[in-house]
């Protein structure tokens, strides 16, 4: 049996470098002004499966569901050592939460087909919510391992697969049948660096999305379709995949599929406690001490 | 329980090894206000293994009912067993509020639940409210409004899930506050039958390793956190200096612990533990909202941090500018000479 891995990726604003402009006045976030990033925990998820990979051969497909730029995440994933990309991408999808797009997602892994291990970081940095991967595995119907550390054996005569998994103040090892998915928290593997030879190879790979804004109006379909399928030839096609090729129903995609609405955003009011300015001097700390002590803070 | 109430809102109650998880206590105490609007009582749902005699822990904290699902196969904490067991009963009954705490354990199942309910789910809220509203004229009784920062903490943001019948969050251990037990309380033992299909019991524990937590900064009365400005371990070894000389717990913000500075288990803030000490010392912390939202419930808060306009001067009630490395010997040796 040849074993096949699917990741699940996802690009993502960086929100750890929010800057004074990403901010609008009226507090709410241009989002257009974040860089967009590989969001790190799926990172650390691909260097899993590409390690079972170089251990035990097969394949390792990575999956996103993204607007159409997310093609750049998924060439960062030919870099380090995917075999295959697929970008689920429609316009219907927009808005999605967590249970609109892991009902897409699990579309998409029916058309992959057969599988035996599911990957995804345990959380994306843009809403840390961790549900995705849970949600995904329950729509699919198999296993989950989140929180995890480090795949220690992977049985493919018995179809098994140990895992440690994070407990709190502590760790499990578990012993699951295949397949199954799994969620990888931070630091479980250090993401290998680009392979210098498949960056130049696929520097090229293009997602339908690219393929189509190269054509213009002197060109027709059929020109379009034998430019697809030479790049698909050369394995260099991004894999973009909308509503109907995953047999999505639109009822359970984007905002209509999607439970939990935004009622409101808010700016950070702060709660503006009583405060007094302390001088960094001995004599404004002592003062400071004194009044502590006087509350009973202190002592 | 008073049999005219509704059972709408329902509290998961966490175990481990015979111990419920505090934030299930905690919950239990939201639950009963977030109940009290909707005219219905409280019911927890327990799973275990031997774990009837946790019932009146429960009852005590708020729960009017209690889901009892013990089986030898529910003994450690499984995902498929848990959550498939859960996700019949919630279809079977049909509660309007579920919730459970941010746990390794809580975030494992609550989206499984929410997937085949299809019910809404919010991660890690740091408030929760039942309020009807009116959206697009349509009147929507008994909603949950889910309230958590979102986009790195940069806003709050109210989430409510008005077309399902089913609203679920997790919330974080530490957020909402254990009231006092009742332990005259009583509430009534529902058991329920617990079936499992082989394919459900067949990711198996080979070992499990848990140690009781050396740190408690839940407890501490007095906590020093370093930030990114306490960036190098020589600075941060100051904030560890102030916590010694205090007889305080050492604490960091995210950053800290990113950089490698301190120990995860010692991270506050959203992400981390939420606290309340009598008083809570931020040193190079800028204040961002998940920081904030771990601390600002503590009875003092002294910041010191070299950027004036930093947000965390804005929930301190003294405020020091200057630079750490010069004002943190200066505090010592101020703390000493009151001592004698």
């Amino acid at each position: 049996m040849s074993l096949h891995t699917i990741v699940l990726v996802k690009q993502v604003p960086d929100t750890s470098n929010i800057s004074g402009d990403v901010m609008r006045p009226d507090g709410t976030v241009n989002r257009a002004r974040l860089p967009a990033i590989f969001n790190p925990e799926d990172q650390e998820a691909l260097e899993l499966a590409l390690r079972l990979k170089d251990k035990h051969g097969g394949k390792v497909t990575a999956l996103t569901m993204g607007p159409p730029n997310a093609a750049n995440m998924l060439r960062e994933c030919l870099y380090m050592g995917a075999d295959r990309a697929i970008l689920v991408s429609d316009r219907r999808f927009a808005a999605a939460d967590t249970l609109a797009t892991s009902y897409a997602l699990h579309k998409a892994v029916h058309r992959i087909g057969d599988y035996d291990l599911i990957f995804g970081g345990r959380q994306a940095i843009d809403g840390d919510t961790a549900q995705v991967g849970p949600q995904t595995a329950e729509k699919l119907g198999i296993p989950q391992i989140t929180y995890t550390l480090e795949v220690q054996e992977l049985n493919l005569k018995k179809k098994t697969v140990r895992a440690k998994r994070a407990i709190k103040n502590g760790y499990e090892i578990l012993e699951s049948p295949l397949p199954v998915l799994l969620t990888v928290t931070k630091d479980a593997a250090e993401p290998r660096p680009f392979d210098v030879r498949r960056l130049c190879t696929y520097k090229r790979a293009q997602s339908r999305f690219e393929i189509e804004a190269t054509v213009d109006d002197s060109h027709d379909l059929v020109w379009m379709d034998e430019l697809m399928e030479k790049i698909k030839a050369d394995d260099l096609l991004i894999e973009t995949w909308n509503i109907e090729d995953i047999e999505a129903d639109v009822q359970w995609c984007g905002l209509a599929g999607s439970p939990t609405k935004v009622h409101k955003v808010e700016n950070v009011i702060l709660s503006g406690a009583e405060f007094k300015k302390v001088p960094a001097t001995t004599e404004g700390l002592n003062d400071m001490i004194t009044d502590l002590m006087q509350d009973h803070i202190f002592g | 329980m008073n049999t005219k109430l509704k059972d709408l809102v329902w509290v998961f109650a966490e175990q481990t090894d015979g111990v419920l998880a505090d934030v299930s206590l905690e919950l239990l105490h939201k639950a009963r206000t977030l109940a009290e609007k909707m005219n219905s009582q409280v019911s927890a749902v327990l799973l275990g293994d031997n774990v009837e005699g946790l019932s009146k822990v429960l009852f005590a904290h708020g729960a009017d009912n209690v889901y009892l699902l013990d089986n030898s196969e529910l003994k450690d904490f499984r995902s498929m067993p848990y959550a498939n067991l859960i996700t019949n009963l919630v279809e079977e009954k049909r509660p309007r509020v579920v919730l459970f705490g941010a746990t390794h354990i809580g975030r494992d199942i609550a989206p499984r639940v929410a997937s085949h309910t299809r019910s809404g789910l919010t991660a890690d809220c740091t408030e929760l409210k039942i309020k009807t509203l009116t959206i697009r004229k349509v009147e929507h009784e008994d909603l949950l409004l889910q309230i958590r920062p979102a986009f790195g903490g940069n806003i709050i943001a109210t989430i409510i899930s008005p077309d399902v019948e089913i609203q679920m969050a997790t919330i974080r251990e530490g957020v909402m506050e254990m009231g006092e037990p009742d332990s005259s309380r009583r509430g009534t033992i529902t058991p329920v039958k617990v079936e499992l299909d082989p394919v459900e019991t067949a990711v198996k524990i080979i070992e499990k390793h848990q140690e009781a937590s050396s740190v408690n900064l839940k407890g501490a009365p007095i906590i020093v956190a370093g930030g990114y400005g306490a960036d190098t371990p020589e600075k941060f070894q100051l904030v560890k200096d102030l916590a010694r000389v205090l007889g305080a717990e050492v604490a960091g913000s995210r950053a800290a612990v990113d950089a490698g500075l301190i120990d995860s288990e010692r991270q506050v803030g959203q992400t981390g533990t939420t606290v309340r000490p009598k008083l809570y010392i931020a040193i190079g912390i800028s204040g961002a909202i998940q920081h904030r939202a771990g601390m600002q419930e503590s009875q003092k808060i002294i910041a010191i941090n070299s950027d004036a306009e930093a947000p965390i001067f804005q929930v301190a009630h003294y405020g020091i500018h200057g630079d750490l490395t010069d004002v943190i010997p200066k505090l010592i040796a101020a703390y000493k000479s009151q001592l004698h």
